[in-house]
């Protein structure tokens, strides 16, 4: 039956055909902007005008952006390359970099003394590394990265390697009285005798042992002023500084606003709103001015000491409110969890609360350190000069008074580059610590 | 407790304030350096070059003083300022003298406390406009948009200027120089007001600086003075003297190059007091005889800073106007040296 009825069906084939490539206008480049800007009249009318319009804009940016003038001495020359070039007068006048990004970086350092600053950044990044890659550096890196708070301040403002050893000295001094008497009494008792002992060396002691120690054996390189600082050096030494030391005060605050201890707790919260409630410029003014008008003349708090503080405090608070976000968001299971393991306090924080809380505080946690980094332009205002501060006097060299875009641009260009790796790398990591409840 | 404690912080403080500031001179001389408050940029005025050396009108001063002081013109700290920061700057001690294109007000001087020691500067308001809108007059500029920087004593000014005339304005605020330099040229307003020097300045960077024109008008008076604190009168003698020693220097022809020479002794008196080789008028400013042959011979005497930093050979091109001497028609006046 079957049979006869295949013969008399002669248009139905039994065979498979040959596979067949689709039709080239479905496939590559094409079949791409077919099907996602020529897909019906309509679209096809937006894709032209968005041509138009993103093709009007490159050329307009990239006929400023390559101009001839790299050489220039001042504006006018600018000017006069651009209008001999027959270009009528438009085009970016980059003579003003060229001769100033070194300025614009290292602000008024002494320029044979720039690979110090070089070399310390080189080695934040390998301090870094340890924190940042743990699982791609060997793990002994991290006593570099534990030394080197004290080897950066030392790289940058130079002076004798005794100021640094002793601000080292303190921290061992308040391990050892910790250690010794946290096994004879308690815990609390412990701390807060290291505390005491190590602000004892640091603010009575250490002065007179660093001199009589610089006397005896004058080791260290050339000191430089805070006031040589600028342009870059300093809006990354400001953004580095913040960021190192908000992050742990951030987590103490945050911890300390949960905490049972009803005084710790408000401390923590009233330091948290009180610095949140008021902007960073004011703090600024604060440590610029109202601090050198209580401080009796004569003595020298460090400006740049006094904003490196302010930044920190402000940043701190911003960074406690993130965290505890982070530790909102744990359920309380973890906790419970932890309890029930028989961890105390300490350990359950450290092995169970806080690198969960961390982890989904990420996002968070890079935000605000892009947002500290780019607050430390504020110091502007306050007569230092990074780099918008530099912009401004750049500009009063009557050379080049006029010049905004170009200066602005790398400026930004600059930053940009900073803030994205920052993004990147917050990315990075949360890719990496994905454990994944999805 | 607190309070108490507190107050007596206060007190010390107070009192220590009193003891330092009575000797600025012999913390200049036991420092070694003087400190001395700038502008964080103003053209020709005062402004880091790319080696990060600073230079302008205002930073000759501080190296003169410098000079007569210390002996050497590059013994300066120079810090520099904001518009919010510089008056508790000098207040609070951080630097010793403030040369940063401050007009002398009353109030200023009064009450908050600070010696102007002399003007190096004679500014006033005035506005620019462009040729084509011809305007011969501000007068003529009734329902005109005005750019004009908020905040200043220029704002206040233009105020008064137009209500006195009668006429009526339109004002654009703007927070900087160079953003007024770009809603000027953008045409955001039809006239840019500042003071002179800095209209002068502005239009110079301009691609076609001869489309603008200044206008006849200077509505206001801006004495630019170099200040000191109160209570110091030996230290803030040292600053007036040593700047009416770099005006003396021109009126008597006293010059960066032949201060040497004349200093070895001359026909006029006068130049012979400035100079040391009479008197004894460097031992009463509690420096030596020699201190303003030093101040001179850094940057010259007054009309040579001018002419090196703002005048007609530069950018800025300035004319002297009022910042001539008394003989040529101007209001530079120094006492005489006796």
């Amino acid at each position: 039956m079957s049979n006869t009825h295949a013969d008399t069906v002669a248009f139905v084939r039994d065979t498979m055909l040959p596979q067949q490539e689709p039709p080239p206008s479905s496939v590559g480049a094409v079949g791409w902007a077919r099907a996602n800007l020529f897909s019906g009249w309509f679209n096809t009318i937006l894709t032209f005008v968005s041509i138009l319009v993103i093709g009007f804009v490159l050329y307009e940016i990239l006929s400023w952006v390559f101009s001839p003038t790299w050489n220039a001495g001042s504006l006018r020359e600018c000017r006069e390359i651009l209008s001999a070039g027959g270009e009528a007068t438009r085009g970016a006048c980059w003579g003003v970099i060229r001769e100033r990004w070194i300025q614009l970086l290292f602000g008024f350092y002494p320029a044979d003394l720039y690979w110090r600053p070089i070399l310390a950044f080189i080695l934040l990044g390998v301090a870094l590394a340890p924190v940042l890659f743990a699982d791609k550096v060997p793990s002994q890196l991290i006593w570099f990265s534990a030394i080197y708070p004290f080897l950066f301040p030392w790289l940058l403002w130079g002076g004798t390697i005794w100021g640094p050893l002793s601000a080292l000295a303190g921290f061992v001094i308040g391990y050892f009285v910790f250690k010794a008497l946290s096994e004879v009494t308690s815990t609390l008792i412990g701390i807060i005798a290291a505390v005491v002992a190590a602000l004892l060396w640091w603010l009575v002691l250490s002065g007179y042992v660093v001199d009589a120690l610089n006397s005896i054996l004058p080791i260290g390189i050339q000191a430089v002023e805070s006031r040589n600082f600028g342009g870059f050096m300093l809006s990354i030494t400001i953004g580095v500084v913040a960021i190192a030391c908000s992050l742990p005060l951030g987590i103490v605050l945050a911890l300390g606003r949960q905490s049972d201890l009803m005084i710790v707790k408000y401390i923590c919260v009233g330091f948290i709103e009180f610095v949140r409630g008021v902007p960073l410029i004011t703090l600024l003014f604060v440590a610029s001015v109202l601090l050198n008008l209580f401080l009796p003349p004569g003595t020298t708090f460090d400006i740049i000491l006094r904003v490196l503080i302010m930044v920190t405090l402000f940043a701190s608070a911003y960074m406690a409110e993130v965290i505890r976000g982070g530790l909102a968001a744990l359920p309380k299971g973890q906790y419970e969890g932890a309890d029930s393991l028989g961890l105390n306090y300490w350990q359950a924080q450290r092995l169970v609360i806080m690198p969960q809380a961390l982890k989904i505080s990420i996002p968070g946690i890079v935000s605000t350190f892009i947002g500290v980094f780019k607050d430390t332009t504020l110091v502007s205002i306050i007569g230092l000069l990074d780099p918008l501060g530099l912009s401004n006097a750049i500009r009063a060299d009557s050379n080049w008074n006029g010049v905004v875009w170009e200066l602005y641009g790398f400026i930004a260009a600059m930053f940009f580059i900073f803030c994205f790796s920052m993004s990147r790398y917050s990315m990075y990591l949360e890719r990496k610590l994905r454990t994944g409840h999805r | 407790m607190k309070k108490s404690v507190y107050f007596g912080v206060l007190t010390v403080a107070s009192l220590a304030a009193g003891a330092a500031a009575a000797g600025t001179l012999d913390d200049v001389k036991a420092r070694g350096k003087l400190n001395c408050g700038v502008t964080t940029g103003l053209v020709g005025f005062a402004a880091p070059d790319a080696n990060g050396v600073w230079e302008g009108f205002d930073v000759a001063l501080c190296r003169a003083v410098a000079a007569a002081v210390l002996g050497d013109g590059n013994s300066v700290e120079f810090v520099p300022t904001t518009g919010k920061t510089r008056f508790t700057a000098l207040a609070s001690g951080e630097i010793d003298m403030l040369a940063r294109n401050t007009t002398w007000t009353f109030s200023r001087d009064v009450d908050l406390k600070f010696e102007f020691v002399g003007v190096n500067y004679y500014d006033g308001q005035g506005f620019m406009v462009p040729k084509e809108l011809g305007v011969t007059s501000a007068k003529d500029l009734d329902g005109a948009t005005v750019c004009i920087q908020t905040g200043t004593t220029t704002e206040l000014n233009l105020a008064d200027f137009f209500r006195a005339n009668n006429i009526s304005y339109e004002p654009v605020p703007i927070e900087t120089n160079a953003e007024a330099q770009q809603q000027y040229l953008a045409g955001a307003c039809d006239v840019y007001t500042t003071d002179a020097s800095g209209l002068a300045a502005t239009r110079a960077t301009f691609e076609k600086p001869g489309d603008h024109i200044l206008l006849p008008e200077i509505i206001s008076k801006e004495p630019l003075a170099p200040l000191v604190r109160h209570g110091d009168s030996e230290w803030a003698d040292v600053v007036r003297w040593t700047l009416n020693a770099l005006i003396s220097a021109e009126e008597y022809g006293i010059t960066k190059a032949n201060a040497e020479e004349m200093s070895k002794g001359s026909d006029n008196p006068e130049i012979n007091r400035i100079l040391g080789s009479e008197g004894t008028l460097g031992e009463m400013l509690g420096l030596d005889n020699a201190w303003a042959k030093r101040a001179i011979m850094v940057g010259g005497n007054y009309g040579e800073i001018f002419d090196a930093n703002i005048g007609e050979s530069t950018p800025i091109a300035l004319s002297r106007g009022l910042n001539a001497q008394w003989t040529k028609g101007g209001l530079l006046y120094s006492p005489p040296f006796r």
